[in-house]
C-alpha cells in the first residue's frame, strides 16, 4: 500500500503552520498523521450515499445574541499581558509583507 | 476614457463594508470608529484561549438585507477559519464564509440600466489596524509595527461582483450605487475615507471578445476618484506591457494617490493556501422563512426607486437636475422635495434649494422641519422672498431653527412694494438710456443688466420676476 501521506506533504503543512520540524520529527509525524488518515479512510467502506456531510455534532442552527454592548476590558490590563506596547497599542516586530 | 488599439478593460470589484451594528460580530465590544486604541477589546476579539464567538443577530439581519437589496439568493450558510499569520488577527485566523456564503447570485442595476452580476456577499470579521513605524507609513523600512484591535471582529460583508464592468466610469457608478444602497438600508455609513467601505479592483485587459487576460488586484482605493484613476492607470500600464511583448504577472498592486500610479505589493507565485476549515465554534445559519420575510419587510425603498419618484415629479430633467436628485437621495433628503410636491409647490425650486442649501449643511437638518422648508419655498415662489433672501432664510433655519416668516421679517426681507419697485426701475431707466433703448429694440439680454442694477439698488430685496414684469410693462 502506498503511503497515505508523503514527507513533502507534512513538510508543506508544517510550513503553512509556521512549524519548524527536525528530520526526525518529520519522519515521526508523517507516520502518525498517516495512521490518522488511514483510520479516517475506514469511512469509505461504508455506504454513505444520501447522508449529508456533518460538520457539527449538534443539530443547532442560528445561535445568536442580541446586539447589545457589553463592557470591554480595561486597556491597561490588556496591554499588561503584551510583551511590548507603545502608545496604547501592541508593539510587534517589523512586519515583512502586507496582510493577505 | 477610451483605450487604444481596440483594447478593452475587464473589471471585477470586491467591496468590503463594515456593518452599522452596535457591537462586534462575535462579542459585545462596541463597534465604533475613532475610540482610543485597544479600548474596545475583550477575550473573544483578542483571540484569547478558551473564548468562544457568539453571532450578532443584527449583523446577520443586515447581511440578509444586503442580499435582498442586491437581488441575491439568501441561503443556509456556514463559517470557516481562514488561517494566516499576521498580527492584525490575534487568533491567527479570520472567521469568514467560504464555500457557502449567506448571499449568492445577485445583481445590481446601474442608473443607466447596465446590470452588474453579484457573485456573492458573505459575512466575515474585520481585522485589527496596524501602524508601521519607521518611514513613510508604507511597510518597507518600518522597524516596528503597532496594533490596535478595536476594529478586530467588527462585522463585515464582502460583496464580490462578476467580471462584468468594462469602463472605469462603470466601476465608479457601481460603487456609488452600491454605497447609496448600503446607506439607504442602514447597513453601512459608506465612508470610504475612514475605511468603513473599502474597494479592491481586479483589472485585466483584452482585445474585444478575446478570453480574459491575467488580472491584477489594486488596493488602497480610498475614494471614487482614486478608484477611477487607479483603474485607468492600471489598464494603460497592462496594455503597454502587452504591446511591448511582455506578460502580465498576477499580483497585488498598491495605488499611490499622490503619484497617480500603481506599484507591486505582492506577487502571487503560488495559489494562496489558507487551510480553510469549518469553524467548530459556530453553528450554521439557516434563517427560516419567517425571519427572512421579516428582514425583507423591513427594507426601505431603494435609491433607484426613490430617484425615480422624484424624477417623475419633475418631468424633463437636465443633467444638473439629475445630479441634484442623486445627491438628495444619497443624503436621504427626499422628504423635503416630496413635502413641497405634496403641498403642490414648485418641485424644481425645491430640488435646487435641497441639493444646494440643505445638502451643504446636512447636520442642520434637525433644525429644519419639512413644513418650514415648504413655507420658505412657497414664499420664494410667490415672490415674497428673492432667491438670495430665500437662501439666507434657509441658512438661518439650518443653523438655529425658527420660523421662516419671522426670520425674513427680522432680516428686513420685506418685499418691496410695487410702487417702490416701479420708482426704482424708472430711475434706473433714466440713468441708462442707451441700454434701455436696446432692450426696447428687442435685446432681451439687457433684462439681466437691469435686474442686476435693481438688485444692487435694493440690496437684493427685489424679486427678479417682478422686475422683469415691470420692465416688460414699460417696454
Ligand atoms: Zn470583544
Amino acid at each position: 500500500m502506498t503511503e497515505p501521506l508523503s514527507r513533502e506533504d507534512v513538510s508543506h503543512v508544517a510550513k503553512l503552520a509556521r512549524l519548524r520540524l527536525t528530520e526526525e520529527e518529520l519522519v515521526r509525524y508523517t507516520e502518525q498523521l498517516g495512521k490518522i488518515l488511514v483510520h479516517a479512510q475506514d469511512l469509505n467502506s461504508l455506504d454513505l450515499a444520501g447522508v449529508a456531510p456533518t460538520a457539527h455534532p449538534f443539530g443547532l442552527v442560528n445561535v445568536v445574541r442580541q446586539d447589545e454592548v457589553h463592557p470591554s476590558i480595561d486597556p491597561a490590563a490588556v496591554l499588561a499581558e503584551a510583551p511590548d506596547a507603545e502608545d496604547g497599542r501592541f508593539a510587534v516586530p517589523r512586519i515583512v509583507g502586507e496582510a493577505p | 476614457m477610451s483605450l487604444p488599439n481596440g483594447w478593452e478593460m475587464v473589471i471585477g470589484l470586491e467591496v468590503h463594508t463594515e456593518l452599522k451594528t452596535k457591537t462586534k460580530l462575535f462579542c459585545g465590544c462596541a463597534n465604533a470608529f475613532g475610540s482610543a486604541p485597544n479600548t474596545q477589546v475583550c477575550p473573544i476579539c483578542l483571540g484569547l484561549p478558551g473564548s468562544l464567538p457568539v453571532m450578532n443577530e443584527r449583523a446577520v439581519e443586515l447581511a440578509m438585507a444586503i442580499g435582498f437589496a442586491l437581488n441575491c439568493t439568501i441561503q443556509d450558510s456556514t463559517f470557516h477559519r481562514k488561517n494566516y499569520f499576521y498580527p492584525d488577527m490575534p487568533k491567527d485566523y479570520q472567521i469568514s464564509q467560504y464555500d457557502v456564503p449567506i448571499n449568492a447570485h445577485g445583481y445590481l442595476t446601474l442608473p443607466d440600466g447596465f446590470r452588474v452580476s453579484i457573485e456573492r456577499a458573505h459575512m466575515e470579521e474585520d481585522t485589527g489596524k496596524t501602524t508601521h513605524l519607521g518611514t513613510s507609513g508604507r511597510i518597507h523600512g518600518a522597524d516596528r509595527s503597532l496594533v490596535d484591535y478595536n476594529r478586530s471582529g467588527v462585522p463585515l460583508v464582502e460583496i464580490v461582483s462578476g467580471p462584468d464592468i468594462r469602463t472605469s466610469q462603470q466601476a465608479r457608478d457601481y460603487v456609488a450605487e452600491l454605497r447609496a444602497i448600503l446607506i439607504a438600508i442602514g447597513a453601512s455609513d459608506g465612508r470610504m475615507e475612514e475605511g468603513s467601505l473599502r474597494v479592491d479592483a481586479n483589472v485585466s485587459v483584452r482585445k474585444a471578445d478575446a478570453p480574459f487576460g491575467t488580472r491584477c488586484e489594486i488596493k488602497n482605493l480610498n475614494s471614487l476618484r482614486s478608484l477611477q484613476r487607479a483603474i485607468e492607470y492600471e489598464a494603460l500600464r497592462q496594455i503597454e506591457v502587452l504591446e511591448d511583448g511582455g506578460k502580465i504577472r498576477q499580483e497585488t498592486r498598491h495605488w499611490d494617490e499622490d503619484r497617480g500610479e500603481t506599484s507591486t505589493l505582492r506577487v502571487k507565485e503560488e495559489a494562496e493556501d489558507y487551510r480553510y476549515f469549518r469553524e467548530p465554534d459556530l453553528v450554521d445559519l439557516a434563517p427560516d422563512q419567517a425571519w427572512r420575510d421579516r428582514v425583507k419587510a423591513g427594507l426601505p425603498r431603494l435609491p433607484a426607486e426613490r430617484r425615480g419618484l422624484i424624477e417623475s415629479l419633475l418631468g424633463e430633467l437636465s443633467d444638473a437636475q439629475r445630479d441634484a436628485v442623486a445627491t438628495i437621495v444619497d443624503q436621504g433628503l427626499d422628504e423635503y422635495v416630496l413635502g413641497v410636491a405634496d403641498a403642490k409647490g414648485d418641485v424644481s425650486l425645491a430640488l435646487a434649494r435641497t441639493a444646494n442649501e440643505i445638502a451643504a449643511n446636512v447636520a442642520g437638518r434637525t433644525n429644519l422641519s419639512v413644513a418650514n422648508f415648504v413655507a420658505t419655498v412657497a414664499m420664494e415662489q410667490l415672490g415674497q422672498l428673492s432667491a438670495t433672501q430665500a437662501k439666507t432664510v434657509l441658512g438661518e433655519l439650518l443653523e438655529s431653527g425658527g420660523d421662516p416668516a419671522a426670520i425674513a421679517k427680522a432680516k428686513g426681507f420685506e418685499q418691496l412694494s410695487s410702487d417702490t419697485l416701479s420708482v426704482t426701475v424708472g430711475e434706473l431707466i433714466e440713468a441708462n438710456p442707451d441700454e434701455w433703448q436696446r432692450f426696447k429694440d428687442g435685446d432681451d439680454k439687457l433684462a439681466q443688466f437691469f435686474i442686476g442694477l435693481v438688485m444692487k439698488a435694493t440690496k437684493g430685496q427685489a424679486n427678479g420676476k417682478a422686475v422683469i414684469a415691470e420692465l416688460q410693462s414699460r417696454r
